[in-house]
C-alpha cells in the first residue's frame, strides 16, 4: 500500500465518522423528544406511547338522558332522515334488563376502539384502520362500501351511509356508500380536548364518561382503571377495547 | 374412444332472439343498479341492521355455483372419467360465466362501485375478502389456462396438469368463500369452521344441478342429441352431493344445539324465525333436498328428463333459500351482546331485524344470473364448447342398446 493511498483512506474513514456524528447530532433530539414528551404538536404522527380509552360508569349514566348522543350528533352533523333503519348512529343509549333479577340500568355503546379489531381484520382495502394511539377509523378514499366491517364488528358499531349528505362538518367527512363510526372526536383528541360526548356528560354533572390516555398512570382514567373492577363488552372476544364499562 | 366433435351452436334468428331475452334481465338489473346507487341503499330493504341482502344471496350463491360448475371438467380431467370428457368444455365455460355473474351482483351491490379499481389495488392481506378478490379473478385465468389446454390440440397434453391445478383452486376458493361466514366471530349463526367445508360440498351440489339443467336446455334448443347414460350419471352424482350438504347441515345444528350459548340462534333459525324457520325446513329441506333426493333415485321420475330436469331446479331454488337463511337470518338474529339481559335500543338492538327484499335488489340478483346465462349461450355459439352429440354410443364405445321386448 502506498502512502498516498492510506491518506485516501484515513481521510474516507475520518469523513465518514464526522458523517455519522453529525447526523446523530441531528436526530438524537428528537428521538428523545418523542420519548419524553406526551403534547403533540399537530403535525407529528401519532404513537404508540398514547393508548386513547374512555371508562363509562354506567351507575352514573341517567335513564332518560340523551345527552352524550345528542352531542354527537350536533358535533359531527348526523342529522339523519327520520328512518331510524337506515340513519347513522355513532353512540346509542342501551338500556339493559337483566332477565333473572329484573335489575335495570343504561349505557351509551359506541366504537369500542378495540386493539384487536375485527373491523380492521376483515376490511379488504384496508380503508378500516387503527392509528398508534389506538383510534379505530375509517378512510373514506378507499372505503368501497362492502360494509364487511359491519358484519364483523361484534358491536353493531358501524353505519353505513345510505343516502346522499348535506351540510357535512369540515372535520368529519362522510359520504353516501361508505361505512363510518364514533372516531372518538379525533379532531378534538388531536387539539387536546375531550370528545363531544364526554364533554356533554360532564357538562350535565353525571361524570359518567371518563376520556384519556390509559398509558399514562396519572390520568383519570388510568387510576380509576386500576382502582375498580371494570368490564369490557365480549371479553370473551379478547380484544382488549379501548372502552371500559363499570357496573355491568 | 372416437374423437369428439365439438361444435358451435347455430347462430341466426333463434340464436339472437335467446340472448336479447336474456339480455332484457341484464339491462334491467343494470337500471336497478343505477337506481339503488343514485338514490343510496336507503331505497333497497337493506339497512345498518340487515347488511348483506337479496344481491348477497344471488352473488355468493351464483360464486358457489361457479366453482362447483367445474366439478365436471375435474371429473374427466382429475380423475380421468373419460365419460365426463366430452362435457368438459361446459364445465370451463359455466365456472367462468357463472363467477362473472356473481362478482357483478356483488361489485354492483357495493356503496362504491366505481371505486372497484381500489379494491383492486389496495390489498389488506389479513381479509379472507381481499385472498377472495385474489382467488376469483385468479380462478378465471387458470381455467381459461385450463379450457385453452382442452381445446388447442397441440395443448392437450398438459390438460390433466391445468385440471388438476383448477380443481385444487376451486378448492381453495369455495373455502375462501365459506371463510367469508367462517371467520365473522361477532355473530352467533357464523364463526364455525364448518362454513368452509360446507360451502365446497354446497358448490358441489349447486353447481352440478346448474350444469344439468344448462346442458339439457342448450342440447333441446339446439336439436342435437342427449343420451340417458350421461344424464343419468350426472343425476346420480347430483343425488350423493344433494345428500352430502344435508349432513353438513346436520352437523352444523347439532353442534350449535349442543352448546347453550347457541340455543337462541337455533332456537331462531329452527322454531320461531318465522319466514327463515319456514326457508329452512319447507324450501331449503324440504323442497330442495329431500324430494330432488326422492326424485332422482326413484325408479319411475328417476329416469324421466323433465322430472331430472325438475329436480334440478328444486336444487337451485333449495339452495337460494339455504343462502338466504345462512346470510340473511344469520344478520336478522340479533348479535349477543350482554347476556342474561334484555337489550332495547335506539338503533334496534336485541331485536330481530326486520328485511323485505325491494324488487331492485332481487332484479339486480336476477339480472346476475342472466349475465351468467347469456355469457354462456354467447361462448358457445363463438367457440366450440358442444359437442355435437352426446348420444349414448359416442359417450360410451361399450354402449348397447337396449334389445326392443
Amino acid at each position: 500500500m502506498s502512502a498516498e493511498q492510506g491518506i485516501d483512506i484515513y481521510r474516507r474513514r475520518f469523513l465518514g465518522n464526522a458523517a455519522k456524528a453529525s447526523a446523530g447530532l441531528a436526530l438524537a433530539p428528537g428521538i428523545m423528544l418523542t420519548e419524553l414528551g406526551h403534547a403533540k404538536p399537530a403535525d407529528e404522527a401519532v404513537t404508540g406511547q398514547v393508548r386513547w380509552g374512555m371508562l363509562i360508569d354506567s351507575n352514573k349514566c341517567a335513564e332518560g338522558c340523551n345527552d352524550c348522543v345528542q352531542a354527537c350528533n350536533d358535533e359531527h352533523g348526523l342529522t339523519g332522515f327520520d328512518r331510524p333503519a337506515t340513519d347513522a348512529q355513532w353512540i346509542r343509549k342501551v338500556k339493559l334488563k337483566d332477565r333473572q333479577t329484573g335489575h335495570t340500568q343504561t349505557l351509551p355503546l359506541l366504537c369500542q376502539h378495540c386493539e384487536h379489531p375485527p373491523c380492521v381484520d376483515v376490511c379488504p382495502t384496508g380503508a378500516s384502520f387503527k392509528r398508534e394511539d389506538g383510534i379505530v377509523l375509517v378512510d373514506k378514499h378507499i372505503c368501497i362500501g362492502c360494509r364487511y366491517c359491519m358484519m364483523a364488528c361484534p358491536y353493531k358499531a358501524r353505519s353505513f351511509i345510505h343516502e346522499t349528505l348535506q351540510d357535512q362538518m369540515p372535520y368529519a367527512p362522510r359520504g353516501k356508500g361508505t361505512v363510518e363510526s364514533c372516531t372518538f372526536c379525533v379532531h378534538r383528541v388531536d387539539d387536546d380536548r375531550t370528545p363531544a360526548c364526554v364533554e356533554a356528560c360532564t357538562a350535565e354533572n353525571h361524570n359518567a364518561l371518563v376520556f384519556g390516555d390509559m398509558h399514562d398512570p396519572s390520568s383519570q382514567i388510568s387510576q380509576e382503571l386500576e382502582r375498580h373492577s371494570s368490564q369490557q363488552i365480549r371479553a370473551d372476544l379478547q380484544l382488549n377495547t379501548g372502552v371500559r364499562y363499570r357496573g355491568i | 374412444m372416437k374423437s369428439i366433435d365439438f361444435r358451435e351452436i347455430d347462430g341466426g334468428l333463434p340464436f339472437y332472439m335467446l340472448v336479447g331475452f336474456i339480455g332484457v334481465f341484464v339491462l334491467a338489473a343494470l337500471g336497478a343498479a343505477y337506481y339503488m346507487e343514485h338514490n343510496g341503499h336507503w331505497v333497497t330493504g337493506m339497512s345498518n341492521q340487515i347488511i348483506w341482502g337479496t344481491p348477497h344471496v344471488f352473488a355468493v350463491f351464483l360464486i358457489v355455483a361457479a366453482s362447483g360448475a367445474l366439478n365436471v371438467a375435474s371429473v374427466s380431467s382429475v380423475f380421468n372419467k373419460t365419460a365426463y370428457k366430452p362435457l368438459a368444455r361446459l364445465s370451463g365455460l359455466l365456472a367462468i360465466t357463472l363467477l362473472v355473474g356473481g362478482l357483478a351482483v356483488l361489485v354492483l351491490d357495493l356503496g362504491r362501485p366505481d371505486r372497484l379499481i381500489v379494491a383492486m389495488t389496495y390489498y389488506n392481506f389479513k381479509s379472507i375478502f381481499a385472498w377472495n378478490i385474489i382467488l376469483y379473478i385468479g380462478f378465471m385465468g387458470v381455467v381459461a389456462v385450463y379450457l385453452w389446454m382442452m381445446m388447442e390440440r397441440k395443448m392437450n397434453r398438459f390438460t390433466r396438469a391445468a385440471g388438476m391445478g383448477a380443481f385444487i383452486w376451486r378448492l381453495i376458493l369455495t373455502t375462501g368463500t365459506g371463510s367469508i361466514f367462517g371467520f365473522l366471530v361477532a355473530r352467533q349463526g357464523y364463526d364455525a369452521a364448518i362454513m368452509a367445508p360446507m360451502f365446497v360440498v354446497m358448490s358441489f351440489s349447486f353447481g352440478l344441478a346448474i350444469f344439468i339443467l344448462v346442458l339439457m336446455a342448450l342440447y333441446k334448443w339446439s336439436d342435437r342429441p342427449l343420451g340417458d347414460a350421461i344424464l343419468f350419471r350426472l343425476k346420480n352424482l347430483l343425488g350423493v352431493f344433494v345428500a352430502a350438504v344435508m349432513y353438513f347441515v346436520l352437523a352444523y345444528h347439532l353442534t350449535n344445539l349442543y352448546g347453550t350459548e347457541n340455543h337462541g340462534v337455533e332456537h331462531f333459525i329452527l322454531l320461531d324465525g318465522g319466514i327463515y324457520t319456514q326457508l329452512f325446513w319447507i324450501v331449503q329441506l324440504g323442497l330442495g333436498s329431500l324430494l330432488p333426493l326422492i326424485l332422482l333415485y326413484s325408479p319411475g321420475p328417476g329416469t324421466n328428463r323433465a322430472w331430472i330436469g325438475f329436480s334440478c331446479l328444486l336444487v337451485i331454488i333449495g339452495g337460494l333459500a339455504q343462502m338466504y337463511v345462512i346470510i340473511i337470518g344469520g344478520q336478522a338474529y340479533p348479535m349477543e351482546m350482554f347476556p342474561g339481559k334484555e337489550v332495547t335500543s335506539t338503533f334496534f338492538d336485541g331485536v330481530v331485524a326486520d328485511y323485505t327484499p325491494s324488487l331492485p335488489e332481487f332484479v339486480l340478483g336476477l339480472g346476475g344470473v342472466a349475465l351468467a346465462l347469456a355469457a354462456t349461450v354467447v361462448g358457445t355459439r363463438v367457440l366450440r364448447f358442444l359437442p355435437a352429440s352426446l348420444a349414448d354410443d359416442q359417450v360410451d364405445p361399450h354402449h348397447t342398446p337396449a334389445k326392443a321386448g
